[in-house]
């Protein structure tokens, strides 16, 4: 039986008990959460080989031996069994042998920072395809997308070509947030001063839902923004209508943006300033803050104070760990 | 770095820190003014009957010199069952709040919380239920049964057992007091920066102190029972004649020693950030927020395992009790206990996969996660073979066994879904883990404290409690379970995130509606609970049952119920595993004659001394009144050098007074059999 | 089973109970032991901090330009003489020589009130030239975990006066006797520590 045929045996029930509702997690519309639900249903299944019997026994074990049935067998000094404790141990070890095995290839094969080998099961991606590159940003409570390659800047909504490996890299301004698209891909934490990644494609065209899944303060309820699944010229589209009805993005237009509020609209920008993300991962995006990239060097040669540093001052909202590479690094050792 | 003080004169920011009427949030004109008004008002005029009852009763004296003194471990065990009874009250309250709030508040409405509030809210019924519901019932339970079950007449540190119990009660009202003074985190109950850092107002500290309150109290209990069991297990009662419950208080309470200090440590450092602007956990001046999610998890999931370990000796003292048998592969248990409290100190980065650790990292935490549900499905076998050739009576303690094993073992299935890397991708931080969590905490603690509370409950006071209404306790809280906590299931798939404070999707409603009328069910059972006892309050003479009501197996049924303040008049002398069913088998008759002088810990009023001085310190931590903290803090060592200058700290019951207390206590009915 | 026997008086001799009171085995020193155990585990959370804080100066000083080992040295010294000195005042008390006990553990307050005393001097001037704990996280980790070591060599001290006044008063009483081998176990494990923060907040922090 495929995992195809197993996710309609877990599905009818559940469809039948609500009533046509959408379980997204079970039917995502991109190939990584596709692959994620499938692990899950599958060890759900293996699980259940166990769960479910021992469910049955103890109902059937507790009903048959009720101490007013007199038709079985009691023994009241049978507590051990050598044979029967093998079983006990060896049952529970089998199956978590056979869950870890799948938990341990899933993990590497859809680790978040591993690039896509496919973008659809047996559509392998060519050598030629460039994954369209995402900047992520969470702010206080909005989402801010960079799309280097095309020079364009969005706020809470993320567009892409179907079919097309993308390539997220995020960050947060303050808070700890989570990005997550249910139909496209598993979630990842965006922390500030550092940096994850993602791998993700969609299949489907459409509309999905996105949003934070960290809570993250009092507007966290409203952190959500659209993630709309193109096809190739729709998005060629969007691209061109960003740049048409886009403003500019520069430090003081950013510093308007991060400032906190709830149920942000969508906007558009068609320039940002460049190396903006840098500066927000690096947390120099105000005039005077020394990057975190530099105060790393500068502390790894062993860490003799900078000419001209700003002493430590409330305000002044200094660098954490890492320059571009290193924060990821530091998230991934971690 | 404290934050700016309000602005008046400066003798009133000496006197009264930062706490201002704006503080008080009853005194405001909004909604959530109004609520805290009526709660107030609800609470004082609860509060003033209370004391007003117990002046008119002149039960001052009584309860002081009877129980806030008292060191004797059942007395205080029976105390942190009042407490957590209580906390679950107003843990429960939160929980009714929440259920409401997300049941209404679809599209334009936002419901009658402001996310500010809601905040709170679920941050209080989080931290709450954990430290002063789940933490507080499990040490009544061990504290009241243990040193019974070891055949001892006390703990090692009777004193610091009643100071234990003092920083737990002064904890939760620091907790409580937060109500009507000021306000509450709204970090979430585990206070993750950048929250927790940056959130202004007396919210988190209140959160800090009242923990490190609860934490250093449940410290100074775990290394008190370890003593007390390597110590004073009565003679013959090698580490494996020991009953269950004590094993798993055994390694509950090393799992305590281990992991509390690292509580301690990260909130102490979290109080620094917040107080002396240090850089542990904050973005900048290279501090780093995972330093604080690592820590407090190498504390918080083993903490998930203090929780349910001491539930799992109960119940492995139930199972073979109503099945009339021994439990079944006794080493196997308590290896699968050991294995338990080793391994789940390897499984802490399972709360946080999704921070980008790498693949390597992830597989490892997922494996040894999954791994410790092998002892865990081990322990659910051995009770199933111990109920196999048995006779199994379907008690109230049975039926609230029969229910955890039926529930907590699809909580098992799902927390085994969740421990898988990919798919905890998916599934972290959804409504389908707080269902999940829930599944095995209701599913197993709680369900387990009921258990306990009915099978040991005569033991207690001499009487049972209600069958009736604890059965329409059992059958609201199961049904109230599954229907509460079916629809978060079922939503999580649907990629529902926790901690919404509303929801755009109004086919999302009917789930909500359907949890809240769980909570509801819920509310019932709990009722029921507190009908339950009541009832058996007063018809407890006819209630009255003799020392061995359920046919016990263990030491504490070999003695009165209630116990005498020593426990054994004679301690006992152990050569079996089940060793009051060993006695029986012999034809053990109590003897009545030939008594000993017994030597005891008499009471002593430093813990409750030290307990308020260390609640006042506490709230002028929390308030920046720093002469209260100064001057209550000096008070607390001062106390505790006095109490060292007391040597006089034990009595003896002579021997003719323990032979009037062990006729007295003869003279009680005694059914033996109980009709299940 | 017959259990309503268990209730009518009898008093055959029984295998069953201990018919004289078992000696109690007294717990307080394999309970203070635990809880030193425990209070390793606050120190293992810090020296965490350190490992994974230290070298984060946030471009201010490194523990190279801050740490003063000369000075170091003394109260290393210091601390490990009070070890000893406290190790002579146990042998006294074992010969129940209460005089010459009581001298050798003046003398080991007095060493740890200078080991205190240096330290709060070296952070008076870290302070004072703007290496204070709120500079980088790096100075944070520092100041906490010295800090938190001095606090309790303090409390030591603190403890150290009360049993040599209740000495003096009650003389050698058992309780005396044991309270004291619990403060020599403290005392010790203080020392243990500080090894610790010496090697790998000094020694190492100041080579990397």
């Amino acid at each position: 039986m495929t995992v195809k045929h197993l996710r309609g045996l877990l599905l009818l029930p559940l469809a039948l008990l609500l009533g046509g509702c959408h379980l997204v997690l079970l039917s995502p519309s991109g190939d990584v959460a596709r692959q994620q639900s499938d692990v899950m249903i599958i060890t759900t299944i293996i699980i259940a080989l166990i769960i479910v019997p021992v469910l049955i026994a103890i109902g059937v074990i507790a009903w048959r031996y009720r101490s007013s049935n007199e038709k079985v067998r009691h023994d009241p000094e049978w507590d051990h069994s050598p044979q029967l404790e093998l079983v006990v141990w060896a049952a529970p070890v089998l199956i978590i042998i056979i869950v870890g095995a799948i938990s341990w290839i899933g993990t590497h094969q859809l680790d978040p920072y591993r690039s896509l080998t496919r973008v659809a099961p047996g559509k392998p991606i060519a050598a030629d395809t460039k994954p369209l590159e995402v900047e992520v940003v969470s702010l206080r409570w909005k989402w801010l997308f960079f799309y280097p390659q095309y020079g364009i800047a969005t706020v809470n909504q993320l567009a892409a070509p179907v079919n097309v490996p993308i390539k997220f890299k995020l960050t947060s301004d303050t808070m700890m947030d989570s990005f997550f698209v249910p139909a496209l891909a598993g979630q990842i934490y965006t922390m500030p001063g550092m940096q994850t990644m993602l791998h993700a494609v969609i299949n489907k065209p459409g509309q999905y839902k996105g949003f934070s899944a960290n809570y993250s303060g009092a507007g966290f309820t409203d952190m959500r923004f659209s993630f709309d699944g193109m096809n190739p010229q729709d998005f060629k589209d969007w691209v061109a209508k960003v740049r048409a009805q886009g403003t500019d993005l520069d430090r003081s237009a950013y510093d308007q943006l991060r400032q906190p509020d709830r149920n942000a609209p969508v906007h558009y920008y068609a320039h940002f300033e460049s190396g903006l993300y840098t500066r927000i991962l690096n947390r120099c995006v105000d005039p005077g803050q020394v990057c975190a990239s530099q105060m790393m060097s500068a502390d790894a040669k062993a860490g003799h104070a900078m000419q001209g540093m700003p002493a430590p001052a409330d305000h002044v909202d200094a660098p954490s760990s890492g320059n571009a590479a290193a924060p990821a690094q530091a998230a991934k050792t971690h | 770095m404290p934050e700016a003080m309000p602005h008046r004169a400066a003798i009133w920011n000496f006197l009264f820190g930062r706490l201002s009427l704006d503080s008080l949030p009853f005194l405001q004109p909004d909604l959530e003014g109004r609520i805290v008004l009526v709660t107030l008002i609800v609470v004082l005029i609860g509060g003033l009957a209370i004391l007003g009852f117990v002046t008119k009763k002149r039960l001052w004296g009584y309860l002081w010199h009877e129980w806030f003194t008292s060191v004797d471990h059942k007395k205080l065990g029976i105390m942190y069952m009042i407490l957590a009874t209580v906390m679950l009250l107003r843990g429960f309250s939160d929980a009714i709040m929440m259920r409401a709030q997300q049941a209404v508040a679809f599209g334009p409405h936002m419901g009658y919380l402001p996310p500010e509030h809601y905040d709170q809210i679920f941050s209080a019924h989080g931290s709450i239920m954990i430290f002063f519901v789940g933490m507080a019932y499990i040490t009544g339970l061990m504290n009241f049964a243990m040193p019974l079950q070891i055949g001892s007449r006390d703990v090692a540190f009777p004193f610091l057992n009643n100071l234990s119990f003092w920083f737990t009660f002064w904890g939760s009202i620091l907790f409580m007091v937060s109500l009507f003074i000021g306000d509450f985190s709204t970090a979430g109950w585990l206070a993750y920066p950048p929250i927790s850092e940056l959130q202004q107002g007396p919210g988190v500290d209140y959160y800090i102190w009242g923990l490190q309150l609860a934490g250093v109290g449940t410290l100074l209990t775990g290394v008190n029972f370890v003593a007390t069991i390597v110590k004073m297990r009565a003679p013959g009662m090698s580490l494996m004649k020991m009953p269950v419950f004590s094993w798993t208080t055994l390694c509950t309470s090393g799992l305590i020693i281990a992991t509390f200090p690292v509580l301690t440590a990260t909130l102490f450092l979290l109080s620094l950030d917040r107080y002396l602007g240090t850089h542990f956990f904050t973005s900048g001046f290279g501090g780093n927020i995972m330093m604080y999610i690592n820590l407090i998890w190498v504390w918080g999931h083993p903490e998930v395992y203090i929780l349910i370990l001491p539930l799992f000796g109960v119940y492995s003292e139930i199972v073979p009790t109503f099945s009339g048998k021994p439990l079944f592969g006794y080493s196997s248990m308590v290896y699968a206990t050991v294995a338990i409290m080793i391994m789940s100190y390897l499984v802490w980065l399972h709360h946080f996969f999704t921070m980008g650790s790498g693949a390597d990292v992830n597989s490892f935490f997922s494996l040894t996660t999954m791994m410790i549900s092998i002892p865990t499905g081990v322990k659910i076998f051995n009770w199933l073979f111990t109920m196999y050739r048995g006779r199994v009576r379907f008690t109230v303690p049975m039926l609230w066994t029969m229910g955890f094993l039926f529930t907590f073992t699809i909580g098992g299935m799902t927390g085994v879904m969740l421990s898988v890397a990919p798919a905890d991708f998916l599934l972290h931080n959804s409504l389908f883990l707080i269902a999940h969590f829930h599944n095995v905490i209701i599913g197993g603690t709680v369900f387990g404290v009921f258990a306990a509370v009915n099978y040991w409950f005569p033991k207690a006071f001499g009487f049972k409690l209600d069958e009736f209404w604890g059965k329409v306790s059992f059958w609201c809280w199961q049904i109230g379970f599954w229907v509460a906590f079916g629809p978060l299931y079922i939503l999580g798939l649907m990629g529902v995130t926790r901690r919404l404070s509303h929801f755009d999707n109004p086919a999302l409603q009917p789930y909500f509606v359907v949890a809240a009328f769980g909570a509801f069910l819920i509310a019932i059972g709990i009722l029921a609970f507190v009908i339950q006892i009541g009832i058996s309050i007063k018809r407890r003479e006819a209630y009255a049952v003799g020392n061995d009501p359920w046919n016990g197996r263990t030491l504490e049924w070999a003695t009165s119920s209630p116990p005498p303040d020593y426990n054994f008049a004679f301690i006992p002398n152990v050569h079996e595993r089940d060793a009051w069913t060993d006695m029986k088998k012999h034809g053990y008759q109590r003897p009545m004659e030939g008594f000993n002088t017994i030597h005891m810990p008499k009471n002593t009023a430093a813990g409750a001394i030290i307990g308020v001085l260390s609640f006042a310190c506490c709230f002028g931590l929390v308030w920046y009144i720093w002469w209260l903290a100064v001057v209550s803090f000096v008070g607390v060592i001062a106390v505790a050098i006095a109490h060292t200058f007391n040597y006089h700290r034990d009595y003896h019951i002579p021997a003719d007074e323990v032979r009037k207390i062990e006729h007295t206590n003869s003279w009680q009915p005694d059914t033996a059999e109980v009709r299940a | 089973m017959n259990t309503t026997a268990i209730d009518t008086a009898g008093t055959a001799p029984s295998r069953f109970i201990c018919h004289e009171e078992p000696p109690v085995h007294n717990g307080t020193l394999l309970g203070f032991w635990i809880y030193l155990m425990s209070d390793c585990f606050i120190f293992a959370s810090l020296f965490a901090c350190n490992a994974v804080l230290g070298t984060n100066y946030a471009g201010g000083p490194s523990a190279a330009q801050v740490l003063d080992l000369p000075g170091l040295a003394v109260n290393t010294a210091l601390l490990l003489i009070s070890s000893v000195t406290f190790g002579f005042a146990m042998l006294e008390m074992a010969r129940r020589n209460q005089r010459a006990m009581l001298g050798w553990l003046a003398v080991s307050g007095l060493l740890a009130a200078a080991f205190v005393g240096l330290e709060i001097h070296e952070f008076a001037g870290m302070i004072a030239e703007g290496a204070g704990p709120d500079r980088s996280a790096f100075l944070s980790s520092f100041f906490t975990l010295v800090g938190t070591h001095g606090l309790h060599v303090s409390v030591g001290i603190l403890w150290l006066i009360v049993l040599m006044v209740q000495t003096g008063k009650f003389g050698l009483t058992e309780a005396n006797i044991r309270r004291l081998r619990c403060l020599s176990m403290f005392w010790h494990f203080l020392d243990l520590v500080w090894v610790g923060v010496f090697s790998y907040v000094y020694l190492a922090g100041v080579l990397r």
